[in-house]
């Protein structure tokens, strides 16, 4: 025993060893390139003026703003996506996976072909494809596609009522001689990435919701139908709460997943973080630091996702043991 | 109608009011969308190269003109026209390997071999600098071919070193488990994007002066990295899913730790695991898409390159995408078909 803790100790001592050698090796490269190259390191251009404009933002920007503003508004813009794309995924995944257990054959058959169809194409293609629907295909603003009351879609993107304007409640937009005039407005490659992203993602949410329901052993269901229960009851009683807990890990690996997708969005022109980043990069030439930020952020977001996924998962439990 | 075929309605399509609702407004739906589908896809369609012709359709119908103009720029990207019969015997090539090895037409030792000669094949006829094969630098790749290699290379390179790293997770060394920990945990809180940024921007930064490795080999890198990662969950969930006994009983046989491991565990473990590794090459190949975004023209980028500098034929890019999405849906099917008759196979 001694032997071989002596031997481990050993080999441990050796691998750091050639891990500090090779890591002294690869900043002595590096660092020789640079040089050579004339590449500044450092994270002082965060600070500096970003100077670069940013299509569309939550936070306000202006090109004389900090670069490190620049990648906060960069966050923002993907929150801003993301969030909503995560919240639509889900809601139509699960109808999709319900909609997989239906006893109806072309509905059955309707959900599992959208299933295959979006899981098997690659979602950039897909985003492309919705860009260019939106951008090419759609009707110029002055003869945009009225969806609702003072709701339009043109090639400009979705025209919608919004707080404030000059009414002073609601700013309802209209249409113009050549564009919509008023009302908040989502532009075109925010609308293709929401799109994209929730067609997408919830193809993956049924197939999740759909493991999670068939893994709740038929007997319950044979149980609750027998002692007179409805579908609907039996669903909402039953089966729910008990696949709750397999769905919801895998549920959040999903949003996970939806989030990092979002750095798709440098494709179609959304300025989300990995595009704002990858503007910073070509501007300031901080290759390194630029993606070095990128991963801090997103390893960040997986670690609030695994801790939002632990304490759901606690919650589900105690939800399902009190119903 | 027959009580079997009159059963089978009630069973499927009206087995209760919600039910023959949906069946209701399905056939309704499927009436009003059907006939214009059908006008857009076919019947007022225009399959010529004729531009002309398909600026007059004005969308009323698809304009498969462009893939019937374009196909070649969309297949094979920048790659110089009059050389086009080397990409395309080269992915013939390489197809072939591949459904040798998913259809099990050949026996192992045959199998390998097939592979070992394949893809140098695949390299010098893209390629090209020996016999007579005029030099065509990687640049210049593009189109299937490279969509074909960097998701073949991707899944090929990245399995021996999801396996390692595997291991290594289950490993006795404290650092070396926190190092593969940390390398698989890295890799899968990051997006593909930033990894391939990695590999193009960053590797030529740190490689010693005057090495200079080619954007093809860096991005394939990058790939090999990102997939090597994933896999490893998936094989180390295979080499938790082994019994303990079966560990228990290669020692009682006087087996080492490692000729157990060989022997006993492994096969074991990743006959366990084909389905899962099978839905990570789906994702591999789907991802290919992604070198789009670092200036690559594997099948995605060359369509852009086809199409969108090009004015009398841009506005058909939707027919263009359904083209090379249809060429996606196609190998992704037959990836998770294949998998799905191994598990049946397999029970």
């Amino acid at each position: 025993m001694q032997g071989r803790r002596a031997r481990q100790l050993g080999i441990q001592a050796l691998l750091a060893a050639a891990l500090l050698a090779a890591l002294w090796w690869l900043l002595a490269v590096t660092s020789a390139n640079m040089a050579e190259r004339g590449i500044r390191s450092g994270f002082d251009f965060l600070t500096e003026p970003a100077g670069f404009a940013i299509g569309e933002s939550l936070l306000a920007f202006e090109s004389t703003d900090s670069a490190l503003w620049a990648l906060a508004a960069g966050l923002a813009n993907t929150l801003r996506v993301a969030l909503p794309a995560i919240a639509a995924s889900t809601l139509l995944g699960t109808l999709i996976g319900l909609g997989r257990l239906s006893p109806n054959l072309l509905l059955r058959g309707l959900c599992a072909a959208y299933v295959e169809t979006l899981r098997n194409l690659p979602l950039l293609l897909q985003l492309l494809a919705w860009y260019f629907v939106v951008t090419d295909l759609l009707p110029l603003g002055s003869r945009a596609l009225q969806l609702a009351p003072h709701v339009f879609l043109s090639k400009s993107g979705l025209a919608m009522p919004w707080l404030g304007g000059e009414s002073g409640l609601l700013d309802l937009p209209l249409r113009g001689e050549m564009n919509i005039v008023g009302g908040a407005t989502l532009t075109p490659e925010f609308l293709a990435l929401f799109l994209g992203l929730s067609l997408y993602t919830a193809a993956y949410v049924a197939e999740t919701v759909r493991a999670g329901i068939q893994a709740v052993p038929r007997g319950q269901s044979e149980a609750a139908l027998a002692l007179g229960l409805t579908r609907v009851q039996l669903f909402r009683l039953v089966l729910l709460p008990q696949a709750l807990r397999s769905i919801v890990p895998p549920l959040t690996n999903q949003h996970l997943s939806l989030t990092k997708n979002a750095s798709l969005a440098v494709a179609i022109g959304y300025p989300d973080l990995v595009s704002v980043a990858n503007t910073t990069l070509n501007q300031t030439g901080r290759a390194a630091e630029c993606i070095a930020l990128i991963m801090a952020v997103y390893l960040i977001l997986s670690l609030i996702t695994a801790w939002l996924s632990a304490w759901l998962e606690r919650r589900s439990g105690r939800w399902a043991e009190r119903s | 109608m027959k009580p079997g075929t009159r059963d089978w309605l009630r069973r499927n399509l009206f087995s209760d009011g919600f039910s023959s609702v949906t069946t209701l407004a399905l056939f309704v739906a499927a009436l009003w969308w059907l006939p214009g589908l059908i006008d857009w896809l076919l019947l007022q369609a225009v399959f010529r190269p004729d531009a002309a012709a398909c600026q007059a359709a004005n969308h009323a119908g698809a304009c498969w003109g462009v893939v019937a103009e374009k196909y070649r720029v969309i297949l094979f990207g920048r790659y110089p026209y009059e050389e086009h019969w080397r990409p395309l015997l080269a992915t013939a090539l390489l197809l072939a390997v591949i459904l040798a090895s998913g259809l099990r037409l050949l026996p192992r030792g045959p199998l390998l071999a097939a592979w070992a000669l394949a893809l140098p094949a695949f390299i010098l006829l893209m390629g090209g600098g020996a016999f007579g094969l005029v030099r065509i630098g990687s640049d210049q790749w593009g189109g299937l071919p490279l969509t074909l290699l960097l998701a073949t290379l991707g899944m090929l390179l990245a399995l021996p070193l999801a396996l390692l790293v595997a291991l290594g997770r289950r490993s006795q060394l404290p650092l070396l488990r926190g190092l593969c920990t940390l390398y698989v945990e890295l890799v899968r809180g990051v997006p593909l994007i930033s990894v391939l940024f990695l590999a193009s921007f960053l590797f030529p930064i740190i490689l010693p002066a005057g090495t200079s490795i080619d954007v093809l080999l860096r991005v394939q890198g990058g790939i090999v990295l990102f997939a090597a990662a994933y896999l490893s969950e998936t094989i180390r969930g295979g080499l938790q899913g082994v019994p303990l006994g079966q560990h228990d009983a290669a020692a009682a046989l006087g087996l080492g730790r490692w000729q157990a491991m060989r022997w006993i565990i492994l096969p074991q473990a990743l006959r366990a695991v084909i389905p899962s590794m099978m839905n990570s090459a789906v994702s591999i190949f789907r991802d290919t898409s992604l070198v789009t975004v670092v200036s690559m023209y594997e099948l995605t980028g060359a369509l852009s390159l086809a199409l969108a500098g090009d004015a009398q034929w841009r506005s058909f890019q939707l027919e263009g995408y359904l083209f090379i999405g249809l060429i996606y849906w196609i190998g992704c099917h037959a990836m998770s078909r294949f998998s799905r008759g191994l598990e049946r196979t397999a029970a």
